[in-house]
């Protein structure tokens, strides 16, 4: 069966859902509607994270480790039911960093496909070096949430921009990082431009922003071989995105690796299905 | 509002089109020519259409000058949509030009242009729209805040400024642009029925599913308020249409 995004594989780098304790009555048909919709436009693999409690019990940027780990329990567990559809990060608060490690040592033994930073520390800081190692141990790609050109600080975040997951990156240069939807508020084309000789950071396009221009620079800044393609919280925008890269005039093969060749890649995965 | 199936045998109208270069980013060919070049790649017949440079302009009526002059022979796809300052002199002749060269709406931009929607030059534009029988657009934002620059200084307008300007004038229609699922809740429910009965809006900045504001929005607002739009250039035409391919 073809989606409204063209038939083949289809791969979701960045993708939330909910559980019972992030406090949403409906979180069920939450995550059911996710599916669903992606069912419809032909996402074969959700690589899906869980943010702690969603701020229910903490604040979803900086969550307290009890909620970490309820939460990348969830995760797995949804994974679990659907195998072969859903992969898992592992969702770390480097503030805490044994127990980041212990998170991570879980995910391994579940399966992880890959390590979620949200915005608890900046990206920059050397407190983030232990997971850095640790991903680069497991071959686990690590997803760091960003805002494009931070010019100060965000309530609620201790966000990071290009130039801050840069910094890290430059240190563990055999880990690959995703820098999150680039489509997700602030200035797109300032990442763009600082990420042009980062070879190991490559571009989710995920995010509610679809401006004209975006996808034309991303490939011309980091070249179809580090785009991967991606939703967040706004499924419409990403089918719309899929939908423009292919009248942009890329070849087959540039088109296939940004909907799913570089994910597989990147995230080792083995099997992959053609069929939401 | 078309339904999905209904979207490839229905007359979809884009309303919410401009053309022309925007001061603080480079948009890829922001020309009536690309405008119906996506039109025809995505199935849309007609576009309303403003211009992007006439909310800068000082005299915005040098605008309309442009922007009728660029729609030139594609008029009976492209309807333009000029841009009227009331606090300019000589805007009553903007009115009329708009009158006579059979546009259905106009475009007035309060923050960048420096008076108060609540205002008496408002009053008298909204006046003039209800008598000439133009749509009056209003706004809501060009960008998304996060990534305005340092030199954008016109404040995104609010809720309250689209309750103002409807409440102006008992005939006045409003078509509000760029608007999102707060904005529109606010003002539906912060308005009479007979208010909100008189105001569109486009659903380029709505959100669609899986969080579905749009469907939402439909159900709870009713779907005759809701109109077609892309902001192009702005924005990628293609995720309007996939809103109402992702609708329930």
């Amino acid at each position: 069966m073809s989606g409204l995004a063209g038939g083949g594989p289809l791969i979701d780098v960045h993708v939330h859902f909910q559980h019972a304790a992030s406090g949403r009555a409906d979180w069920r048909e939450d995550n059911a509607r996710r599916l669903e919709i992606g069912k419809r436009i032909g996402i074969t693999l959700h690589i899906a994270s869980i943010l702690g409690s969603w701020g229910k019990t903490s604040p979803t940027y900086f969550p307290s480790p009890d909620d970490v780990t309820a939460g990348n329990a969830a995760m797995r567990a949804i994974a679990a039911e659907h195998p072969g559809l859903i992969g898992a990060y592992t969702t770390v608060n480097p503030n805490f960093t044994r127990h980041a490690l212990s998170e991570i040592a879980a995910g391994a033994a579940h399966g992880q496909l890959g390590i979620k930073l949200a915005a608890s520390r900046r990206a920059s800081d050397p407190l983030l070096d232990p997971i850095g190692e640790v991903a680069a141990k497991h071959g686990l790609p690590v997803l760091q949430h960003i805002w494009q050109h931070r010019r100060g600080e965000v309530p609620g975040q201790e966000i990071s921009d290009a130039l801050d997951l840069i910094a890290l990156a430059k240190r563990h240069p055999a880990v690959a990082f995703i820098l999150a939807h680039i489509g997700g508020g602030g200035d797109w084309s300032h990442s763009l431009r600082a990420l042009e000789n980062v070879p190991n950071v490559y571009v989710d396009l995920s995010g509610s922003g679809v401006d004209r221009g975006m996808l034309e620079r991303s490939v011309a800044a980091v070249g179809p071989a580090r785009l991967l393609w991606g939703t967040d919280l706004t499924m419409d925008t990403g089918l719309a995105k899929l939908r423009a890269l292919a009248v942009l005039g890329m070849s087959a093969d540039d088109l296939a690796a940004i909907r799913w060749k570089n994910a597989v890649r990147i995230f080792r995965l083995t099997t992959i299905t053609d069929r939401p | 509002m078309t339904t999905p199936d209904a979207r490839r045998t229905t007359h979809l109208v884009d309303h919410n089109a401009l053309v022309g270069p925007y001061p603080f980013r480079s948009l890829p060919d922001p020309t009536p020519a690309r405008l119906l070049a996506d039109m025809d790649r995505l199935g849309i017949e007609q576009a309303w259409t403003g211009h992007v440079p006439s909310a800068w302009y000082r005299d915005c009526a040098a605008g309309n000058d442009e922007l009728f002059l660029g729609l030139g022979a594609h008029r009976k796809r492209l309807l333009p949509v000029p841009c009227v300052n009331p606090a300019f002199p000589g805007w009553e002749r903007e009115i009329a030009r708009a009158k006579t060269e059979q546009a259905p709406a106009i475009r007035t931009y309060p923050a960048h242009f420096g008076f108060s929607a609540a205002g008496s030059a408002m009053a008298e534009l909204t006046a003039a729209c209800a008598e000439s029988g133009l749509e009056l657009a209003l706004t809501m934002r060009f960008e998304d805040g996060r990534q305005k620059s340092r030199l954008d200084n016109a404040p995104d307008l609010i809720g309250a400024d689209v309750r103002a300007a409807i409440r102006s004038h008992p005939k006045v229609r409003l078509l509000v642009t760029n608007a999102d699922r707060a904005i529109v809740e606010e003002v539906h429910w912060g308005s009479a029925p007979d208010e909100s009965a008189r105001i569109r809006y486009d659903i380029s900045w709505i959100w669609g599913a899986p969080e579905d504001h749009l469907g939402h929005l439909q159900r709870t607002v009713g779907p005759d308020h809701f109109v077609f739009g892309t902001h192009f250039p702005f924005r990628l035409p293609e995720n309007a249409i996939a809103k109402l391919d992702l609708l329930p």
